[in-house]
């Protein structure tokens, strides 16, 4: 898989997370990843087609989401629930428009499909093509978040 | 700008409509109707007197641009300010929106002051 595909949604992660819930975000080492298990408690998945074909998931603790999405809305937000939900579809949706502008700008052209919502411990997030699973860990003070990048050899 | 306008914001995801509607609080307008697609949002033009519409791009049913499209297609609401907010922000886009007629395009993430800023231009 082309690294170069990565990065910019390691960039559009970062920016869409500082700029819409105003948190600070650490970027980890990235990872391959060889289990289909969740690295939290809700993900967003959503497929990608273009000059390559893959999937990109987003990973967060409950705690983290939580506080990402009291932060957006300015109100504290206790559970997981379809706001939550919701709120993470969106956030799925922004990191791959994000991304995919970049990489857009690279002359590797990308669509998006509409984005899936997991909720539940231990839940599996299954990439549907045979490429390595990059996984990416991120920080913040209030709990951390993986995002998993995945396309086809 | 006249607060006392009535804005249409239309989106598919609940998250994005209700971060809108705090900004625009925030910026003094009370008038606000929300639509979860471009087919509500028509539905909503036709029955109440809108002012301004806030649309999102990628949209099941009828899609941003579609509505768009519609909008300037119509004599009644032609006039309409139509302000798209979208994560589709390739130069193809951006022209596709521009020949249709959109009055202003904000990138998805947007802070508070961006959107302050395209609704100055639009409305002064």
């Amino acid at each position: 898989m082309d690294v170069k595909l990565v990065n910019p949604f390691i960039d559009a992660t970062i920016n869409v997370l500082e700029t819409m819930a105003f948190m600070t975000v650490i970027a980890g080492e990235p990872y391959l990843k060889t289990d289909n298990v969740a690295k939290g408690d809700v993900s967003g998945i959503l497929g990608l087609t273009g000059v390559a074909n893959g999937t990109i998931a987003v990973t967060f603790e409950a705690k983290c989401i939580l506080a990402v999405v009291s932060n957006m809305f300015g109100e504290t937000m206790s559970e997981l629930n379809n706001e939550i939900a919701d709120a993470v579809g969106e956030l799925t949706n922004m990191i791959s428009g994000q991304a995919r502008r970049e990489l857009g700008e690279m002359g590797k052209v990308f669509k998006a499909a509409i984005p899936s919502v997991i909720i539940g411990k231990n839940h599996s997030v299954i990439h549907f093509t045979n490429g390595p699973k990059i996984a990416i860990p991120f920080n913040t003070d209030n709990g951390d978040f993986t995002i998993e990048v995945c396309f086809e050899r | 700008m006249d607060t006392s306008i009535k804005i249409l914001i239309v989106d598919d995801f609940a998250t994005m409509r209700r971060i809108l509607k705090n900004i625009l609080k925030q910026l003094g307008f009370k008038n606000l109707v929300e639509a979860d697609d471009g087919t509500t949002a028509w539905e909503i033009l036709e029955g109440q007197g809108i002012d301004l519409i806030i649309s999102d791009w990628n949209m099941p049913k009828m899609t941003g641009l579609e509505l768009l499209k519609k909008v300037r297609a119509n004599d009644t609401y032609k006039g309409i300010p139509f302000l798209m907010v979208t994560a589709e922000a390739q130069k193809q886009n951006v022209i596709e929106a521009v020949q249709a007629g959109v009055s202003n395009y904000v990138v998805k993430p947007f802070t508070a002051e961006a959107i302050s800023d395209k609704l100055e231009k639009i409305l002064r």
